[in-house]
């Protein structure tokens, strides 16, 4: 029994616990209607998550994700409004593309130029939003300025789940497949867990952290599309401050931030953890200001006991010692 | 007082001199007088870096069904040639031969794909992977999808490893195997490539005596199937127990070639340095006096037990084990690094409470770490910042740091070990291995301490700077310093040691007087009784 | 092998003279920089070089300056602190709590240092008693003391400080040296001597150059991160007072993003955002430049937002050109 394996029981013991306590008072909150509403909320957070938990497992950290998101968004939504007769298809693959794109430039000065991820994505991040209000001017694009198959998408219902929850599910099918069976996923891991040996081993560093970015970006974008279609607006500051949840809920799943260990499964409980707790919040009448305070103790709680169980522990040299344990 | 260690290594680094040249029996067109064709050659091959020539037209040819040992000192280019063959370096100038043509190695994978594999401390070491994915990382089969094989993986690896009889679980992750096991993953993973030229680099470093055992047996099944073979190490007797012939490397350069069974140890040694070294042990008498430390039933949870002993002004007490001993996990507890469950220390008489290096060194108890650029150093800092960092509160004042009281103490104790260095605000890490163990001991003797401990003080040293840092610590303890030097070479604890003290699985299995020694003695405690014969 | 070992048996104290190694440094190209700004600056806009504007453009840095000096020596020692404008938010909220109970300046003030360095001894205690990587535990505790601070206020403000409590953010000591100014020099110059001049300052090079290797040569290696944790806590207290003085009121979303504009301005100042080396007047200088930056831009009335993508632009090219730079005079060789 692995301790990652125990970190997922455990997350997976304590939403239930939470749904648990919540239902033995508003029986409603776990209604299957409600609990696919709070599983489409959490959507974009869990796509985003297991994006970020790529670049966190190959040893780097991604804090433009939120700004990528709302560029892209904002690019999407000028697009639609240009030219509202355009597919959504299209408009996905853009999404895909363009936050690709704005990925790779964090990912080429990574790899590239060795500068530190924290300080290449804490400048595109300002970047990127600086960029939404060149193109705006400030300005918001709203509802009625959208077409509606646009916005509609990812409302749409599809056995009884809308589009956006199934994207969700489809994303963390890829990247559990991507992350355990690839070797792009593999060599994710070997970078993280020891940059080092991998060289040795014939795998190219900083282009595995270039593709870890990428990975990243593309589904930033991917979320950009999804969040201003759900929303209906599109402006400079949309979900700002989301890296943090979205870091949060990655630490929260068990990623180490010392790269190389974690899971896609762990990450996505980290995230519902998160939504479950902000879904749950107004309706045992907490006031959601609290929701930072939480997102904030849960993000130290989790890396404490990430510590804890990770410990290298010292060499066991005594025998007696070594039957004790 | 100066201590002469500059002549030894000047000659030591100086060029090759009159003997190199009837030592070479290397042959012009690199066949063998065996009459096979090598598998791998380098033929003139160099790699300069800024200000340092690695490699200066070397040649080395790997045969089939033969061990090749590469022999030099530290810093001769063994570890370039290495990370040349696996493709991580590229070479400036000359050629790599395979079967006869030239080939170029741009990355690791290339290499490994022409069946050039290495086994280095370093290859595998994945934590978070699975045995299975540790052996294949990088060459995993695959499904027609195009996705990773696992269970095809898992049963190639089952079969890799019990070939070489590890009863280790291919589906297991890294982290929960231990050194030996890990190892053993290494060494499936080399054979996991269609490898026919395998690099072994210091392989039985960190295994103890079975262990290194296995990997003998190991070598000869590899040779038997044809493989070349590539081992480096600095310990002779193995060198002479597995290799078939030898090439030997001096500051970059092609020193010779030939067969094993033409060559004295001396001449290997000779060719090494380019000098006979005749005395590596010069233990000088000291007159042992008062006790200064005392250890009662030191004990840690999981690393040692009941450890008891004095030490007296004067004497060099040796801490001889195998690797994973305790031996340095004790030390490091004396000094504060951890905390120990129980027991007490006594310097001259008193109780002292020791929580960290700090208080160790108030005590007068300083430690020469084992590993010098992580734990002995800082490596991106100067030389003089180095040597006072310990001292600081007496080359300041109130606090404030006073240049000039630093400049004079860092002079007064490099100088005392002769040190090598274009200026005191040099970076210690553009030092050699040698220099910079000066730089450490020099740091610790400006402390003005009482114990000096030196864990394996020699280790990764060149020749010529082991005998004076031996010739150093003789006359340390006939200043009355008392030294403790953990060693696990054998000829170093049995030249330096007045007392030795043999652990054994965290114990200590025996306390030994210099006269009772012999290498026997020592090699039967260290493994115990039970495998005696094997040991010996 | 190195050249080293063939060098004479009188080993130099240095080759270079201290004044020939300060001459070609970051800092010195920073400061050509903050000169060149200023000349662009009086040259683009005529109400520039004005004494009372000059005076205003300080107020652009000199609260995010007093958390840079400490986050430069946090920094440098290997660890970084992304709370300092959450514990803003948190100290400006607890003086604001202070204030409705009644208490007076001196108090307020006492309140602000203190919330400070408590949320520095949070962070600090979480790093060197629990090992845990401080980036991950100040994105935690950032959101946790900004969060406290949303429980305390919700969408409310409070408003209405003592008059008296107005002087460190919008007094003045003499004509157009503000009281701001003042703190402002003081501290760099005594951050300035506490890292440069003395022992703990050498102790917090070693600590980022070589945790392990500081440890093993007697340097308390927590003790000297824990009051650096306390220090940069300290310093986003006096900045919380100084900034509520000088805005008069306390919101919840009180100075935020500033971390990153801290640690803009630390990196800009030439301080290796791994650690291990940097030093005070580089950040002292990078101060500067920032403040003229962002005055300028706005004397040509740039919004703030895209001042912001300059920030990120300087932030990214100061440590990618001379790296760009080494890669193309390796290319020419």
């Amino acid at each position: 029994m692995t301790v990652l394996k125990s970190r997922e029981a455990i997350l997976a013991g304590a939403i239930l616990c939470l749904l648990l306590i919540i239902a033995t008072r508003f029986s409603g909150f776990v209604a299957p209607n409600n609990l696919i509403a709070v599983f489409t909320d959490t959507s974009p957070l869990m796509i985003l998550a297991v994006g970020q938990m790529a670049v966190i497992l190959s040893r780097c950290i991604d804090l433009s994700v939120a700004a990528n998101l709302a560029l892209t968004g904002m690019v999407c939504a000028m697009i639609n409004v240009a030219a509202p007769d355009l597919p959504v298809a299209v408009i996905l693959v853009v999404s895909l593309i363009m936050g690709a794109a704005l990925g790779a430039i964090n990912g080429i000065l990574v790899w590239k130029l060795s500068i530190p991820p924290i300080v290449v994505t804490l400048g595109t991040m300002t970047i990127f939003r600086g960029i939404i209000f060149l193109l705006t001017e400030g300005k918001w694009i709203n509802a009625h300025e959208m077409s509606p198959i646009f916005t509609g998408f990812p409302r749409t219902s599809v056995l009884g789940m809308p589009v956006l929850g199934w994207i969700a599910i489809v994303v963390a099918g890829v990247m559990i497949v991507v992350m355990a069976r690839t070797t792009l996923g593999r060599s994710i891991y070997a970078v993280g867990g020891n940059p080092h040996a991998a060289v040795y081993t014939g795998i190219n560093v900083g282009k595995t952290q270039f593709a870890a970015f990428v990975i990243s970006g593309m589904l930033a974008g991917l979320t950009g599309y999804l969040w201003v279609a759900r929303y209906s607006v599109a402006y400079v500051d949309i979900a700002g401050g989301f890296e943090l949840d979205v870091v949060a809920a990655c630490v929260i799943g068990g990623v180490s931030i010392a790269g190389g260990a974690g899971t896609v499964v762990g990450t996505l409980l980290g995230a519902l953890f998160l939504g479950v707790v902000k879904n749950a919040l107004p309706v045992v009448d907490i006031s959601p200001f609290w929701q930072l305070a939480i997102s904030g103790a849960a993000i130290i709680i989790a890396v404490a006991f990430n510590a804890q169980s990770g410990r290298s522990k010292g060499r066991v040299i005594l025998k007696s010692a070594e039957h004790a344990q | 007082m100066r201590t002469a260690l500059a002549p030894n290594e000047r000659r030591a680094l100086s060029g090759p001199c009159d003997g190199d040249a009837q030592m070479t029996h290397h042959t012009p067109d690199g066949t063998s007088d065996l009459g096979h064709a090598p598998i791998l050659s380098l033929d003139n091959i160099t790699k300069t870096f800024p200000g340092v020539k690695a490699l200066d037209g070397v040649e080395l040819h790997l045969y089939p069904g033969e061990v090749t040992a590469l022999v030099g000192e530290n810093g001769a280019g063994k570890s370039t040639v290495v990370k040349t063959l696996t493709g991580i370096y590229q070479p400036d100038g000359g050629q790599i031969l395979l079967d006869g043509r030239p080939v170029h190695f741009p990355t690791p994978q290339d290499a490994a794909d022409a069946g050039v594999t290495a086994i280095h401390q370093e290859t595998v070491l994945f934590d978070e992977l699975t045995v299975a994915e540790n052996v294949f990382i990088g060459h995993a089969p695959k499904t027609h999808l195009g996705l990773i094989d696992t269970k095809a993986m898992h049963t190639k690896t089952t079969e890799i490893l019990t070939s070489i009889g590890a009863k280790i679980d291919a589906g297991e992750k890294l982290k929960d195997l231990g050194i030996a096991s890990r190892h053993l993953v290494a060494i499936a993973r080399a054979l996991s490539v269609e490898a026919r030229v395998v690099i072994m680099d210091e392989p039985t470093a960190a295994l103890s005596q079975t262990e290194i055992e296995e990997l003998y047996d190991l070598v000869a099944t590899l040779k038997a199937q044809g493989k070349a073979i590539l081992f480096i190490s600095h310990k002779f007797d193995e060198i002479f127990r597995i290799a078939d012939r030898y090439t030997v490397f001096r500051d970059g350069q092609f020193i010779g070639v030939g067969k094993m069974t033409d060559i004295q140890e001396a001449d290997l040694v000779q060719m090494m340095v380019g000098r006979a070294v005749d005395q590596l042990f010069p233990k000088r008498h000291a007159d042992i006096g008062d006790e200064v430390l005392k250890v009662v039933g030191y004990s840690h949870p999981t690393e040692f037990e009941d450890i008891n002993f004095s030490l007296h002004k004067g004497e060099i007490l040796g801490f001889y084990g195998l690797v994973g001993a305790g031996r340095s996990e004790f030390m490091q507890s004396l000094i504060g690094i951890t905390r120990p469950s129980k027991g007490a220390v006594r310097v001259d008489g008193k109780v002292r409470i020791i929580r960290s290096p700090a208080d160790a060194i108030k005590s007068g108890i300083v430690y020469v770490p084992e590993d010098r650029g992580r734990q002995g150093t800082i490596l991106d800092m100067p030389i003089f910042q180095n040597v006072t960092l310990p001292s600081l509160t007496r080359t300041s004042r109130q606090g404030f740091i006073q240049l000039a009281e630093e400049f004079a103490l860092a002079r007064e104790y490099t100088e005392r070990l002769d040190l090598r260095a274009a200026s005191l605000d040099t970076n210690v890490g553009a030092l050699s291995g040698g220099n910079q163990q000066k730089v450490v001991i020099a740091k610790w003797l400006a402390t003005q301490p009482k114990v000096i401990i030196l864990d394996e003080p020699t280790k990764g040293i060149d020749i010529g700077s082991k005998a004076a840092v031996h010739d150093f610590m003789s006359e340390l303890a006939a200043q009355g310093l008392s030294v403790i030097m953990v060693s696990s070479e054998i000829p170093e604890i049995l030249g330096m040691s007045d007392r030795v003290i043999v652990m054994r699985e965290g114990r200590m299995a025996a306390e030994l007087e210099r006269d009772d020694l012999s290498p026997e003695t020592l090699v039967r405690h260290a493994v115990g009784i039970s495998v005696k014969g094997e040991a010996a | 092998m190195s050249l080293t070992d063939n060098a004479p048996r009188q080993i130099p104290d240095r080759l270079r003279s201290p004044l020939q190694a300060r001459l070609v440094s970051w800092e010195s190209l920073l400061l050509a920089v903050a000169i060149a700004i200023f000349i662009v600056n009086s040259m683009a806009s005529p109400y520039f070089l004005n004494a009372w504007n000059l005076s205003d453009a300080t107020f652009n840095f000199t609260e995010k300056a007093m958390i840079a000096f400490a986050m430069a020596l946090l920094i440098i020692s290997g660890e970084i602190d992304l709370s300092v404008a959450a514990i803003i938010a948190l100290a400006s909220t607890a003086m604001g709590v202070a204030m409705e109970m009644g208490a007076g300046t001196p108090v307020l003030v006492l309140v602000g240092l203190g919330t400070g360095l408590l949320c520095g001894a949070f962070n600090g205690a979480l790093v060197t008693r629990l090992g845990l990587p401080s980036i991950v535990v100040t994105i935690g505790t950032m959101s946790l003391f900004r969060g406290i601070s949303y429980i305390v206020l919700g969408d409310e403000a409070f408003r209405g400080y003592p008059s008296s409590f107005a002087w460190f953010g919008q007094g003045y000591v003499f004509w157009v040296i503000s009281v701001e100014f003042v703190i402002f020099v003081v501290l760099a110059l005594i951050f300035g001597v506490l890292l440069h001049k003395t022992n703990f300052g050498r102790m917090v090079y070693a600590t980022g150059n070589n945790a392990t290797g500081a440890l093993f040569s007697g340097v308390r290696v927590d003790r000297v991160k824990m009051i650096l944790f306390l220090l940069t806590g300290l310093m986003s207290g006096l900045a919380a007072v100084c900034l509520t003085s000088r805005l008069g009121s306390t919101r919840p979303s009180i100075a935020s993003g500033m971390e990153l504009e801290v640690v803009t301005m630390v990196v800009l100042g030439g301080v290796n955002i791994l650690g291990g080396s940097g030093s005070i007047p580089g950040v002292v200088i990078a101060a500067f430049v920032m403040g003229l930056v962002t005055f300028g831009l706005g004397l040509l009335n740039v919004p703030g937002i895209v001042m912001s993508i300059f920030i990120g632009l300087l932030l990214i090219g100061v440590i990618a050109l001379p790296r760009l730079w080494g890669m193309w005079r390796k290319k020419a060789d």
